[in-house]
């Protein structure tokens, strides 16, 4: 059975909610971390619920009301989401407040906010859809495990349309305290030079992404979902040719069958050579793209890569600004993303025009 | 798709006991483990709650580890219930594809509120900062297991460990996996404990639910994992089982962020779907382990979703909450261990602290320990967010 991307919708620090960057609008930042470029709320959420909500819910029930638009789904069967951190900001609010106040003079709408699960449950609510929902929080394979759910859904006749995403926001306090654990680069260079760094660390982001995945092709269909693999831990590079190959020889392709390949690049020396040494021995010949320069690098960034992703097959076009190499080939037909988070969580995804 | 999944091994630590040995006397002998606070550092301590009677340090050496590592109470307690049910079913590291699959909805919030203004200000208290999101006990379980082919953690609220068992079952039945240990585990903190302390939902008393003068929840702490397997495993290996996982449903309110619809539509929604996944009638039901958590909003509306099902034929119905408190993310690993165990036993755990029915429902739950031919079981969980799963054990 074919899984087929219906419709998507992202907010991102790149103008991704509209037409604007396939158009060749991108945005680069020279900042700590980079924000997002937001859509005007109100034009799809209640103002009332509007009011309430924290960032991250905002961001994240805007870009599911965006891909459901998108694809003509009403209501879906189910909604899926991934999430590293959850809503991070009602959580700080809580925490700060208890530890300001030792445990008194509380109030409970960011504590009511802070679960994981707010987002998934806004949507359920706004949308009237007491399917399947679920929400992950594994990591960096929050979103993966997500999108594997509903592949699992639509092979099993449980849903039709499957609201699919992953989305996390970052606050000034998460950004201190990860820069003590030297995840980030010490000086402030602008994002689109990241690919380019030699200093250790990376930029770091934020963002959401929500698709639906359907069982069904439509008029909106941007591309086939073939398949994704995580791999954990691997110890070397050279582990991920048996990853590589045993995942691709599953659609009896091979690294020549791809037509582009979307990295996870971050401008840090030690998580490039993953990267490297992927290119070098599987896709030598093909075109290359990156990502992070553009979303920042963050635990559920690879929903902001299936996005380019299914863009690009449905448009037939590489954004100049996410290009590394471009073949020029007559169509791209697969396109496999792989992307990791530390060098720990590692996953691939094959993308398809159909 | 036709598989079926068993339970080979089950795993428990909570209020009322390390271990199935211990959780079992316990139930039989109607002992609660609610009781003030002694290990929380919390200006509430008078406030009741089902906390483990283990302090970090205790946990710490039970499991092996020392303070460096950076290991939280929901870690600790997770890697504790998990290697109980790993060990209990006989796994190692074998041919089979393990998933290990975990809820919790407070991850290691325990150590962030200790340590969050060391985060902010200086490197004493680094090996703490990535124990706080969701997914570090999960993978700190997997690698104490040596089982990291799948690993995943779930995050929907009261219901986490409840779909971490219904995701096991559908990946092993889809064979991406072979077999899981799945379930959750939440350490008590002070973030829940004044959460739902500002929510006016906590009673002052031990918990009383499903009656008419229920005052709200205790929380608790623990966690509980089963093993799930596939039948060819069962099969080929000959393994002993104490139940099969035979359905499993889940649904969503879409009513209110933290309330539950006054008529349970997604409590009855979660029971139906896993009524029809299992291919059993409400008649084959003879007991629901009730989410049950003595709120006044969660009995009523579970109770009448109950009644909406069974109509006048209601199974035996009782909440063990009033035991072991509200876990949160590790209650439906709790609760289905405590499932599991009133199927091989075939016996009953009573609802404590019952004394007039609720005057919306026309039942009243089990008060006393029962022993019975117990065929089918119906595991509730329910969570703020709407997110209801049900869960079927049945005996084999």
């Amino acid at each position: 059975m074919s899984v087929f991307i219906n419709g998507t919708g992202c907010i991102s620090p790149q103008r991704s909610f509209d037409e604007s960057f396939f158009e060749g609008h991108s945005e680069n930042y020279t900042s700590d971390y980079l924000p997002c470029v937001l859509p005007v709320y109100k034009d799809y959420i209640n103002p009332v619920m509007l009011r309430r909500m924290s960032k991250i819910m905002k961001m994240g029930v805007t870009s599911a009301l965006i891909a459901l638009k998108d694809a003509a789904v009403e209501v879906p069967d189910a909604i899926i989401s991934g999430t590293a951190y959850g809503c991070i900001e009602d959580t700080e609010i809580f925490l700060n407040a208890i530890l300001e106040y030792n445990e008194t003079l509380l109030t409970p709408t960011a504590f009511i906010q802070s679960t994981h699960n707010t987002i998934n449950s806004m949507i359920a609510i706004i949308k009237k859809c007491t399917g399947y929902n679920f929400t992950y929080v594994h990591r960096s394979f929050s979103f993966e495990n997500a999108i594997l759910d509903g592949m699992i859904q639509l092979e099993n006749n449980e849903a039709r349309n499957v609201l699919v995403g992953g989305y996390d926001e970052l606050t000034t306090n998460q950004f201190n305290i990860y820069k003590r654990m030297h995840l980030w680069k010490y000086e402030i260079i602008n994002s689109l030079d990241l690919l380019a760094s030699t200093s250790p660390g990376t930029i770091t982001g934020q963002g959401s992404s929500f698709f639906i995945a359907s069982n069904e092709k439509s008029e909106t269909t941007y591309c086939e979902l073939k398949g994704l693999k995580t791999i954990f831990e691997p110890k070397e590079p050279d582990a991920m040719k048996s990853s590589l190959n045993e995942f691709l020889m599953k659609f009896n392709l091979t690294g020549a069958d791809i037509d582009l390949c979307i990295l996870g690049l971050n401008g840090d020396k030690e998580s490039n050579r993953w990267y490297n040494y992927v290119t070098e021995n599987y896709v030598p010949e093909q075109s290359l793209a990156a990502f992070k320069h553009l979303c920042g690098d963050y635990q559920t960034s690879s929903a902001f890569a299936f996005w380019l992703g299914a863009n690009i097959i449905k448009r037939q076009i590489i954004p100049d600004v996410s290009c590394l190499k471009n073949k020029n080939i007559e169509g791209i037909n697969n396109v496999l993303i792989y992307n990791h988070y530390n060098g720990t969580h590692h996953s691939f995804f094959l993308l398809s025009k159909c | 798709m036709s598989q079926k999944v068993f339970v080979t091994g089950l795993g428990i630590i909570s209020s009322i006991g390390k271990g199935v040995d211990e959780t079992l006397r316990a139930l039989k002998s109607k002992k609660s483990g609610i009781g003030q606070i002694h290990h929380l550092n919390t200006i509430h301590k008078g406030i009741p709650t089902g906390e483990t009677k283990f302090s970090d340090n205790e946990l710490k050496a039970m499991v092996g580890v020392s303070d460096i590592e950076g290991f939280s109470r929901t870690a600790l307690l997770g890697m504790i219930a998990a290697k109980e049910a790993f060990d209990d079913a006989g796994l190692s590291k074998t041919k089979h594809t393990t998933g290990i699959l975990s809820g919790t909805t407070n991850g290691g919030m325990d150590t962030t509120e200790a340590f969050y203004r060391d985060f902010l200000s200086n490197d004493s208290k680094n090996a703490y900062i990535t124990s706080h999101d969701c997914g570090d006990s999960t993978e700190r379980i997997a690698k104490y297991l040596n089982s990291t082919d799948y690993m995943t953690t779930i995050s929907t609220a009261c219901s986490s460990s409840a779909n971490s068992i219904m995701l096991a079952a559908r990946l092993i039945k889809n064979g991406i996996i072979d077999r899981a240990v799945a379930g959750g585990t939440d350490g008590l903190s002070k973030f829940t404990l004044n959460g739902f302390n500002t929510l006016l939902i906590l009673d002052k008393e031990p918990c009383k639910p499903f009656d008419d003068n229920r005052k709200g929840l205790n929380l608790g702490e623990g966690a509980g994992y089963i093993v799930l397997e596939s039948e060819d495993i069962v099969n080929s290996e000959n393994k002993l089982v104490y139940c099969e996982l035979k359905g499993y449903g889940n649904a969503n309110d879409a009513f209110h962020q933290t309330a539950s619809s006054p008529e349970g539509e997604g409590a009855v929604l979660a029971m139906r779907k896993a009524l029809a996944n299992s291919g059993l009638c409400p008649e084959d039901i003879d007991y629901i382990n009730a989410h049950g958590t003595a709120t006044a909003n969660n009995d009523v509306s579970e109770g009448k979703a109950i009644e909406t099902i069974f109509g006048w034929e209601l199974p035996l119905v009782s909440s063990t909450k009033s035991y072991t408190g509200h876990t949160l993310g590790a209650s439906g690993g709790i609760e289905a261990v405590i499932s599991a165990l009133s199927i091989k036993e075939q016996m009953l755990f009573p609802n404590l602290n019952f004394k007039n029915r609720i005057k919306e429902l026309n039942f009243s739950p089990l008060t006393e320990i029962v022993e019975y031919n117990i065929r089918n079981i119906i595991s509730n969980s329910f969570g703020f967010g709407g997110n209801n799963t049900s869960l079927i054990f049945s005996k084999c």
